[in-house]
């Protein structure tokens, strides 16, 4: 090969790189190991993680640890899913680009949106991107968003903000929902987009239409970040009024994966259709009529429109929107909304044995699907240690990120949470916090 | 893989009444109606119209599915700039160990000492390789590693009573560059590249103000050159009080061989699904950790993974670290792409230092050895390379003579190429170059996959010779042939209609 | 439109537009070279109506399948008309650019602009030195 190339080394190949500039040691890195040894590290390291498997996970704030069928990884990995890259050659990609037309499909019937996109990254960086597409859009700068919004959801919001040039007001919530007239007097002429989720951060299914109004009123764009798993029982955000719905794909399909790779899915009105970001694919025929897909309107995107793009995404979550995919025809539109009254009815009642230990209250009583809010009379922190101790994640602080709920525990349910489950957590609950509360 | 002759349905026109593949345990607690639980005004009043399929039809359809793609398991896949390299299966093996992929994002750090640890060793092998002592793992891909290196760019000036405008790139940078400056509420400014394929010099010095924040580089260029001005370019950027961002898409061409850091960079992402072997997955995951100087290390994204040590004489413990005051903040939920650092630590620590140096050797030579034979015959005359001196870790052809002797263009040499079984190069890129084809074989071919990609060009070339409308027509033995792109932009379709 | 074609009652911009000046009003458009260039036209994206344009600056974007052009004004004005009818057609754009593929009408500002633009001739002599 050196002789074809007409040289004696490789190391003249590396002559374009100045001498002072080549680095003339091996990096400090261990040298490369075998294929078992590189496992029994990689296990080793797995082994000091307290996961899902071996203990009961009642932690949500956004992930949630749902049943994922055993055909979704069959499926995905698959090399001829696992392994290609973006379908830039469509004649060679027609596995992906329909398995994107499906999931497009299935993510506009879920939210009741005619246009779906091929997907973001995850939940928070979608709301974020939905900013920046409703400053595009209507040439305003204000942003008005509910604290019910994911907090990662409202922070990553605000770092993208202080790039292209947004500023933010925070409506707050009273009785676990965004507050209707502080929201309906926080909009104006110059709001860009309302933010809303539902169901929110604290479990709390919110009454989007409504509160949405007020976007309309002023000509502001809506964006509602939604709950994948609740939306085969909730009204679905294009129903209520949204110009744009997202949010965060894991439930569907992906594993927790200490929080990635998941996917963010993007849907909006017709009218929005050429400000969407990121991959869209789109049906059409070849030139023996044969029916086939493609990426459609790429002119948005970055490699053709380049600093006029509608967004800078180039590689994004294209398997694990496959995953979801698998997972919903999995489901199919009877078991999906079954899981949803599923939820619905596990939550209720563990709101209700949860609610009546002794030392626990509810945080708000507003609906839920599958999520709700507590408040302890007991250290949360110190709660949650006793209840790991018994093998339960008994669930997620509110105190890290709502100061006024420095005794809120968030607890969330998925199918896998059985009833002797939610009984042995109101056992657990009981306990610490009667331990606890004597403690302080 | 033919397929041609298969009538194409979606899982949706599958799809038959009751017909149902998931089995949903027993509820086991009361029951009652929904609208007792919830308000009929917020309830859905007709389930979404999800397919009703089997299990064995899902499997059928999406395997089915399966076999309408190229993919890299099953063929060469010179994409400039994408590094398709062998994706190991060991890492996936590891990846879906519990201990991974059933951990709760928000599990209490204390209990989730192994991931953190893991995330932790990554930075420091990523800050080894790219020459920065900072790393966040954050960022999800490439894109999202500029975004954020522009943002870190911002807050550094902003922190020292500094507004400017400009962001600089070469035009031959890749489109995210110019679209995430946009995003960063930043002006993108072209620098003209010179004869020799590097950074014109001149337009550069003439470009550089105080107005310009920061000037976005990768290093070798995306014509596979490595540009030896770099020195300059970082003191020009520097004395400016700019930052030097490295796209760090190029990567496989220098590990271990010289560094980002040590050229003078401040911020550098790291495609993990490039170098570091993180399958593609048809268009991600990925993710795009950055490495940052000394400098601009106070304003990296919050929550960062740190390594605190123990109490009471005990070992390290490992922790992510909020209390970040100049922080910019979040680019995303919780701490990133986890599943894929544990693919990419898992190669790091197959390869070692002595394979990472290996893998970019090999890439370098693997390149200049395809470049060589495509300078041979017919390839020679018709496809031309760019620049005329020993590439990196891929070269630019350029298809202008092609189309004008024979009339067939970079597009139609590429839907040729189909037929014969190989993925394309990257064509139409860089802009700057005419009918451009851009080649990046990777450390993972061999040499007769290469010879074969080159005796697969001269074929088709001696068939333009003797008949231009093959290739025009080409591909021919696709699943499907070439798509009406126009009809699907001009009269979008973008879901099945129910 | 098949064959390249500069009609001589046009007025021509370099960035590939043509005027045709009627009193007090112009009809702009893109050159058949322009056209040509950008492959089949798949949306145009007007101004709005009463819309200021000035001479050299971009006020619309046509776009094909790979690519996106700034329409440039040739002369300064403000829009009085728009081709609504490129909403469902823009293929007349590629079909006939200047006819029924023209792009907006403009109250024109500064007559005294229009010298300063090439004749068909002088628009072809740049072509083929391009």
């Amino acid at each position: 090969m050196l002789a074809a190339i007409g040289v004696d080394s490789t190391a003249e190949l590396f002559e374009q790189v100045p001498n002072e500039l080549r680095l003339n040691r091996p990096l400090d890195l261990p040298a490369g190991m075998s294929e078992p040894e590189v496992y029994e590290r990689l296990a080793a390291l797995a082994a000091r993680n307290a996961h899902a498997e071996d203990e009961v996970c009642f932690l949500g704030a956004g992930m949630y640890d749902h049943y994922v069928p055993a055909i979704v990884d069959a499926i995905t990995q698959r090399s001829e899913f696992l392994t290609p890259y973006t379908p830039y050659q469509p004649e060679i990609s027609q596995g992906g680009l329909q398995a994107m037309f499906e999931f497009q499909t299935m993510m506009s019937e879920l939210t009741a949106l005619p246009v779906s996109t091929a997907g973001l990254y995850e939940g928070p960086s979608s709301v974020a991107s939905a900013g920046y597409l409703a400053t595009g859009a209507t040439g305003r700068r204000r942003f008005v968003v509910s604290c019910g919004l994911h907090p990662h959801s409202r922070s990553t919001l605000a770092t993208y903000s202080a790039g292209f040039g947004a500023e933010i007001e925070e409506v707050g919530l009273e009785g676990g929902t965004t507050d209707p007239a502080a929201l309906a007097a926080a909009v104006d002429g110059e709001t860009a987009a309302v933010f809303l989720q539902s169901p929110n951060f604290l479990g709390a299914v919110e009454d989007v239409e409504t509160l949405g109004a007020a976007a309309k009123e002023h000509g502001a764009l809506l964006v509602v970040a939604c709950d994948p798993m609740t939306l085969g029982v909730l009204r679905p955000p294009g129903e209520c009024g949204a110009d744009v719905a997202l949010g965060e794909g894991q439930p569907l399909g992906n594993r927790l994966d200490f929080g990635g790779p998941s996917f963010g899915f993007f849907c909006g009105t017709e009218a929005l259709i050429r400000k969407l970001p990121g991959r869209i694919a789109g049906e059409t025929e070849d030139v023996d009529g044969r029916r086939g897909f493609v990426l459609a309107l790429q002119t948005r995107e970055q490699h053709i429109r380049r600093e006029k793009a509608t967004h800078n995404i180039c590689t994004a979550q294209a398997l694990n929107a496959l995953a979801a995919t698998i997972h919903l025809a999995w489901l199919g539109r009877e078991g999906f909304r079954e899981l949803g009254e599923l939820l619905v009815r596990r939550a209720a009642y563990a709101r209700e044995r949860l609610a009546a230990v002794e030392g626990v209250e509810l945080l708000h009583e507003a609906p839920v699907v599958r999520e709700f809010a507590l408040r302890l009379d007991a250290p949360v922190e110190r709660v949650l240690d006793r209840c790991a101790e018994q093998g339960i994640a008994a669930g997620y602080p509110l105190g890290r990120d709502y100061p006024e709920h420095e005794d809120g525990l968030l607890v969330a349910i998925t199918e896998r949470r059985s009833r002797e489950q939610i009984d042995a957590l109101a056992e657990a609950l009981r306990v610490a916090v009667a331990a606890e509360a004597v403690a302080v | 893989m033919n397929q041609q002759g298969e009538a194409v349905t979606t899982i949706f026109e599958k799809s038959k009444a009751g017909r149902r593949a998931a089995v949903l345990p027993e509820a086991g607690v009361p029951e009652p109606p929904l609208e007792e639980l919830i308000p009929a005004k917020l309830l859905r009043d007709e389930p979404p119209r999800l397919p009703e399929v089997s299990e064995p039809e899902i499997v059928r359809h999406y395997n089915r599915l399966s076999r309408r793609n190229f993919d890299l398991d099953s063929g060469f896949y010179p994409l400039g700039s994408c590094t398709m390299k062998h994706n190991p299966r060991l890492n996936e093996r590891v990846a879906a160990l519990p201990g991974h992929a059933r951990l709760h994002p928000a599990q209490d750090p204390r209990r989730a000492q192994g991931a953190l640890e893991l995330m932790w060793l990554l930075q420091e092998s990523l800050a080894e390789i790219c020459g920065l002592p900072h790393v966040s793992l954050q960022p999800s891909a490439g894109s999202h590693g500029e975004l954020a290196g522009l943002l870190l760019t911002r807050a550094f000036h902003a922190d020292r009573g500094e507004e400017r405008t400009k962001v600089l790139a070469p035009d031959t940078s890749h489109g995210t560059n110019p679209a995430s400056v946009t995003m960063a509420g930043y002006e993108s400014v072209k620098v003209a590249t010179n004869e020799r394929g590097g950074v014109d010099m001149d337009d550069l010095r003439a470009k550089v103000s105080d107005e310009v924040a920061c000037l976005m580089l990768t290093n070798p260029n995306t014509l596979g050159l490595f540009d030896e001005n770099i020195a300059e370019m970082a003191a020009l950027i520097h004395e400016a009080g700019g930052t030097l961002y490295y796209d760090g898409a190029n990567l496989n061409a220098v590990m271990g061989q010289t560094r980002p850091g040590d050229m003078g960079f401040d911020i550098v992402h790291v495609n993990l699904h490039k170098s570091f072997s993180q399958p593609h997955g048809g268009g991600g995951p990925g993710a795009g950790p950055i490495a940052v100087s000394e400098r601009i290390e106070p304003y990296l994204p919050c929550p960062q993974v740190v390594r605190r040590t123990g109490d009471n004489g005990g070992g390290p413990f490992f922790d992510l670290d909020a209390d970040r005051p100049k922080s910019i903040g979040r680019l995303r939920g919780f701490q990133g792409n986890f599943g894929v650092f544990v693919r990419s630590y898992a190669y790091i620590l197959s390869l070692g230092a002595d394979g990472l140096a290996e893998a970019s050797e090999t890439a370098v030579l693997n390149a200049n050895y395809l470049k060589a034979r495509l300078a041979e015959g017919r390839a020679g005359k018709r496809l031309p390379v760019a620049f005329d001196r020993h590439c990196m870790h891929e070269f630019v052809l350029s298809g202008k003579p092609m189309k004008r002797e024979l009339g067939v263009a970079t597009l139609d040499l590429a839907k040729r190429l189909l037929d014969f079984g190989f993925h394309p190069p990257t064509v139409y890129f860089p802009l700057l170059v005419d009918e451009a084809l851009m080649v990046e074989p990777t450390e993972t071919e061999t040499k007769e996959s290469l010879d074969a990609f080159a005796d697969a060009i001269e074929r088709i070339l001696a068939e333009a010779e003797e008949d231009a409308d093959i290739a025009k027509s080409a591909p021919y033995t696709t699943p499907v042939r070439r798509l009406d792109e126009v009809r699907a932009t001009r009269q979008p379709v973008v879901r099945q209609a129910l | 439109m098949a064959e390249a074609s500069y009609p001589d009652d046009l007025r021509y911009h370099p960035d590939h537009d043509w005027a045709r000046v009627e009193g007090d009003t112009a009809t702009f458009g893109i050159t058949w070279y322009a056209q040509d260039n950008l492959g089949e036209v798949v949306f145009y994206d007007p101004p709005e109506v009463g819309a200021t344009v000035a001479k050299d600056g971009s006020y619309a974007e046509v776009e094909s399948v790979k690519a996106v052009s700034d329409v440039i004004a040739p002369l300064s004005g403000e829009v009085v008309e728009v081709n609504a009818g490129l909403a469902d057609a823009p293929e007349r754009i590629n079909e006939d650019p200047y006819g029924d593929g023209w792009l907006v009408k403009v109250r024109i500002a500064d007559p005294s602009e229009a010298e300063g633009l090439l004749s068909a001739a002088d628009y072809r002599k740049l072509l083929d030195s391009d």
